[in-house]
């Protein structure tokens, strides 16, 4: 039994053809519509995130306006909101959209390697959302313990969903991560596998690399979270005490006794840091095709952002412990973490350096996708600084509680995956609807939500290095906290209000555009690789009519000197390669042609 | 292709078609083998984790330790039982007569469940005995982990039951040959998973 070659299993993808609109649509087998499928559901998941912290944004800038937030309620909103996003909006879009979507595309395939278990992955990521949902109508509502979960904190009865509520989210995050599972499954084999013919691993684009090791980190590092998840679910059903100590509640003694909430730390912090990676290697990916497509040049240092991707992933497992310095831990394990930690650094820093000159000199092109992905440059570089502060343990211990950590994070694993989100939506938009969005108002979301979400952040630095603690429900009179302070806050919301509603330009105009939009053009941006050269626009089943295609060059030849056009296809021939007539070549006229 | 040379491959500067009908660096192996191997290694990080936390718990002074029963002994024989009749199963699907295949390959099935039978048994006799999940972390470990553990079997029995349900239809070797090399896989697996806890279990 060995390997059969992706071009002689051809005539198996025909097996998958769907006989009817719920074959289509509904239990599709199609990785496209799974795509949309999982970006649907991770993105309205997304939405209830977003309105959760408006509310609790609410109480922070004008306490005690809306009466309905009473401390419980603000609680819950802060748990969910920061689970909601870190898991079920932006894991699920970058891995089950994304990844879905762009995987065998760039690779040359026509599905997936199992597309039965991928259309099973997405329908298990729907039912973990329902269960998370679930628990906002079950008594006692949500669990409120913050999104880390920590016991014994967040199963005792001072705190909100301490019953149901907890129960509910440890069952999802469980079935979560079967789904991811499945899913993961088929993108590393779909990679290593399914390949077209000439399609080396060093061929692939950045975007596929980015997927590729940040869902072998998912599937590495979920299975922390799961057995946490396990473990902590016997100890609230069972009344075992894998984590829940010796403890009285109320005046009265508990059942449990001897358990170790420092372990639960250890194991959710070593799912926990991955994931920061499982969110930022994808969009590292992505922005960078954005930014060589648009800057009409190679990506600089190709090689090296290989590199990177792969030590920044094998790194991102040895850093768990620097979320954990407020608990407690022997200083040379300080000092061991804090030195991992400021080494990922490096190969982060590699990544950004390249990204600024694959810009320079490029012949830049600011279409709405490039906006995003400069944005995104802004903001990580921000975000990526401030985490050098935190890294450190004698700064850490005095910020950790602080607003700065709640910028920090929000800057590094917020806003910038969420810029490279927007960008890589607009960007493949017209791939996958077939139409062009409006530029226009592409733009103007660009500008609300970069500004916007500064206008937000930056002054929250600023309420860190004041000492105004996070996690409070009112800050109450304190001489250490001026009434500025309080103002900044009511600044801060009434950004992010504006922010929040600023998204509906995004809605409004990929919506409008899936029926108003002018037909987009198969490739419009001219790009060079595989997915802009499908027969259709967009794709259809099977993705590449009768034969599949073959790979001759690298993701990147853009510009290339003599070459008719600013991009050579990743399916061009050598020997077919356009080139201009050297007779009639005028280097000079070339450029004041393009100039022009 | 070793990966240090995929990786510092220049792509640049080379072009034409590399690899020929199989791309280069594809494993030659069927992607279900592949998948099952990626697969082994997530259980075997669920495992393993598993294993570190009940290392740190012990260490805590409530721990008590637990005598496994001399049962698990007579479980562990029918679990290797059923993993060499798999690998038998396995032979013969790769030889050129298939005598025995189904027979050889339900019997391992069947010594599994054996074996599960065997797990349920001694859980009951340890409850008998008074070691309740919720009065020692040390018991509580055994139940967790012996229970992860056949949970994974009884997933390996699914597949196992739909390909001998293939066999006694009378299907062609051909058709369950990649099932049966990948539930003899499966199961060395979790007989490996096995000695290992066993050893931890009985110990410690």
């Amino acid at each position: 039994m060995a390997y059969v070659p992706l071009a002689d299993r051809d005539h198996e993808m025909e097996m998958h053809h769907p006989h009817s609109w719920v074959e289509k649509y509904v239990w599709s087998q199609d990785h496209k519509v799974i795509a949309i499928q999982y970006g649907s559901i991770a993105v309205f998941t997304g939405i209830v995130g977003l309105a959760l912290s408006l509310l609790f944004r609410m109480q922070l800038g004008f306490p005690d306006t809306a009466t309905f937030i009473d401390p419980s309620f603000y609680y819950q909103a802060v748990t969910m909101h920061g689970m909601i996003m870190v898991v079920y909006l932006l894991t699920a879009l970058f891995l089950g959209g994304f990844g879905n979507y762009l995987i065998p595309l760039m690779c040359g395939a026509r599905d997936m390697v199992f597309p039965f278990m991928n259309m099973l992955s997405v329908w298990v990521f729907l039912v973990s959302v329902i269960i998370l949902m679930a628990s906002f109508f079950v008594g006692g509502g949500p669990t409120g313990g913050g999104w880390t979960l920590y016991p014994p904190q967040t199963n005792l009865a001072g705190t909100p969903g301490h019953d149901m509520g907890i129960v509910l989210m440890l069952i999802s995050l469980g079935v979560f991560i079967v789904a991811t599972t499945m899913g993961g499954l088929n993108y590393v084999v779909t990679v290593l596998q399914y390949r077209c013919r000439g399609l080396t691993m060093m061929r692939l684009p950045l975007s596929v690399w980015g997927i590729f090791v940040a869902t072998i980190l998912a599937l590495f590092a979920f299975p922390a979270l799961l057995v946490a998840a396990i473990m902590m679910l016997f100890d609230i059903l069972a009344g075992t005490s894998f984590f829940m100590p010796a403890i009285i509640e109320s005046g009265t003694p508990l059942d449990h006794n001897g358990g170790s909430p420092v372990l639960f730390q250890h194991l959710f912090w070593f799912f926990g840091h991955p994931e920061v990676y499982i969110v930022a290697l994808p969009a590292f990916g992505l922005v960078s095709d954005v930014l060589s497509v648009h800057a009409r040049k190679n990506i600089f240092g190709y090689r090296m952002m290989v590199w990177a991707i792969i030590a920044i992933g094998g790194l991102s497992f040895i850093v768990w412990a620097h979320h954990m310095y407020v608990s407690g831990m022997h200083p040379y394990f300080g000092f061991f973490f804090a030195t991992t930690t400021l080494i990922i650094a490096v190969p982060t820093a590699l990544k950004v350096y390249n990204w600024v000159l694959t810009l320079w000199e490029g012949d830049i092109r600011l279409n709405a996708p490039m906006y995003f992905a400069i944005g995104f440059i802004f903001t990580f570089i921000h975000g990526g600084i401030t985490g050098l502060f935190l890294g450190n343990v004698v700064i850490d211990l005095p910020l950790s509680d602080t607003y700065f950590v709640v910028a920090h994070f929000h800057m590094v694993m917020g806003v910038s995956p969420v810029l490279v989100v927007f960008a890589a939506i607009y960007h493949w938009y017209p791939k996958m609807s077939g139409r062009m969005f409006h530029s226009g108002m592409a733009k103007l979301h660009f500008w609300c939500t970069f500004l916007g979400t500064y206008a937000i952040y930056l002054p929250m630095h600023y309420l860190g290095f004041l000492g105004v603690p996070r996690r409070y429900y009112a800050l109450g009179t304190t001489d250490f906290i001026p009434q500025s302070a309080q103002d900044l806050n009511t600044t801060i919301t009434i950004a992010a209000l504006f922010v929040g509603a600023s998204q509906l330009l995004f809605f409004i105009n990929i919506i409008w555009s899936l029926r108003y939009g002018p037909k987009a053009d198969p490739n419009p941006w001219g790009a060079a690789s595989l997915e802009w050269h499908t027969p259709d626009t967009p794709p259809s089943h099977g993705n590449w009519g009768d034969s599949l295609p073959t790979v001759y060059r690298w993701a990147y030849d853009y510009s290339v000197p003599g070459a008719r056009e600013d991009f050579i296809a990743q399916n061009t021939p050598e020997t077919e390669e356009p080139t201009v007539d050297e007779q009639h070549f005028d280097p000079d006229q070339d450029k004041s042609l393009a100039d022009a | 292709m070793s990966l240090f040379k995929t990786i510092t491959d220049k792509p640049w500067e080379r072009k034409g078609i590399i690899g020929g009908l199989k791309p280069e660096g594809a494993f030659d192996a069927p992607s279900e083998k592949i998948a099952l191997s990626v697969f082994l290694v997530v259980a075997s990080v669920v495992f393993s984790l598993f294993t570190v936390g009940y290392f740190v718990r012990m260490e805590l002074p409530d721990w008590q330790p637990l005598s496994e029963p001399a049962q698990l002994w007579f479980n562990t024989g029918l679990l290797i039982i059923s993993s060499v009749l798999f690998q038998w199963a396995r032979n013969i699907a790769n030889s050129a007569n298939d005598k025995h295949l189904t027979a050889v390959f339900i019997g391992g099935g069947i010594f599994a469940i054996l074996f599960i039978a065997g797990q349920l048994v001694t859980w009951d006799s340890l409850q008998d005995a008074g070691f309740y999940m919720t009065s020692n972390p040390a018991n509580a470990f055994y139940y967790l982990m012996t229970g992860l553990h056949a949970a994974h079997l009884l997933g390996g029995l699914w597949v196992w039951s739909k390909s001998s349900i293939r066999l006694l239809a009378g299907r062609e070797k051909s058709d369950v040959k990649l099932s049966i090399e990948l539930c003899t896989l499966y199961w060395h697996f979790l007989l490996v998973v096995w000695l290992v806890l066993f050893a931890i279990l009985s110990n410690t």
